[in-house]
């Protein structure tokens, strides 16, 4: 984390060296982050797609941490890769469907349906995406100069506390009403 | 930062996870796909939080607890499917299919 750090860092002092490290760390840590994904669609086992979801989930993580955003890595890694990739490992165990599982992905001609949604979705994304060359500052100074002022967290924390108050809050209820909800549905008699 | 390139692996990211969603039949797999769609999102978000403000970064702190919720609701609906039909194949949940 401290070496991206400082690539980023030599990148704002014009240190080509450090853009290049910056660049190919981005390229790197993509690619495994789209090798992971595909091990969650390929994988037969449940298990074995779990675990390359965890490895997506870091990358991407490592990708946040590119994007300058080191709070959300930090959480990305703590929350997603941590508690909930858990909590889905622990239904497959509880579940014992670790081995007798029977293969679900079955290569027929039907595949061609989800092929062209998923081709015509890509298309759709990627013409939407590539057009969204907004004329705005692209450096990401004003992110930049508050994460200088209040720190990583804080920078988010200030707007969370005072604009997004009450969607914070709100969240806090939602919350509440899953912690409820898991226990009925998943509770052997209500 | 490359934004754009990040844009575009956040859109690859999306059409696997959703490809995942219509392709498989276990159910915990295609769960699992469903939060690679959701992180796919978040990458967006906080690609564009470089363009937009932070704003995008807040965002995706909402759409990981949405998740964290999503997950413990769904996974406890699986394991309650599971006690019915002693499997997660969706091929065998067909009450509401016309």
């Amino acid at each position: 984390m401290s070496l991206v750090i400082q690539a980023g860092a030599g990148r704002e002092l014009g240190n080509p060296r450090g853009a290049v490290v910056t660049d190919v760390l981005f390229y790197v840590f993509a690619a495994l982050a789209l090798a992971g994904a595909m091990g969650v669609v390929a994988g037969r086992n449940p298990v074995a797609s779990l675990l390359s979801m965890v490895l997506c989930l870091g990358s991407v993580a490592v990708i946040y941490v590119l994007l300058e955003a080191h709070f959300l890595a930090a959480v990305q890694v703590i929350v997603y890769a941590g508690a909930i990739m858990v909590l889905f490992l622990f239904v497959i165990m509880l579940l014992n469907l670790g081995h007798d599982y029977k293969p679900d992905l079955r290569v027929t001609l039907w595949l061609i349906i989800p092929v062209a949604v998923s081709g015509a979705l890509f298309a759709f994304l990627a013409r939407q995406l590539r057009g969204a060359d907004v004329p705005l500052d692209t450096s990401g100074q004003a992110v930049d100069a508050l994460v200088a002022e209040y720190g990583a967290i804080g920078a988010i924390a200030r707007p969370l506390y005072t604009d997004w108050v009450v969607p914070f809050e709100i969240t806090g209820i939602l919350l509440l009403v899953a912690i409820v909800g898991a226990l009925v549905l998943a509770k052997k008699r209500v | 930062m490359m934004i754009n390139e990040a844009l575009l692996l956040s859109a690859f990211l999306f059409v696997i996870g959703a490809f995942g969603v219509l392709v498989r039949r276990n159910a915990i797999i295609m769960f699992l796909c469903i939060e690679l769609m959701l992180n796919a999102v978040n990458l967006t978000f906080v690609a564009f939080s470089r363009v937009v403000g932070i704003e995008g970064q807040l965002f995706v702190f909402f759409v990981m607890t949405v998740a964290a919720a999503e997950a413990a609701v769904g996974l406890a609906i699986i394991i309650s499917i599971f006690r019915h039909y002693e499997s997660v194949d969706v091929d065998n949940f067909n009450l509401l299919k016309w």
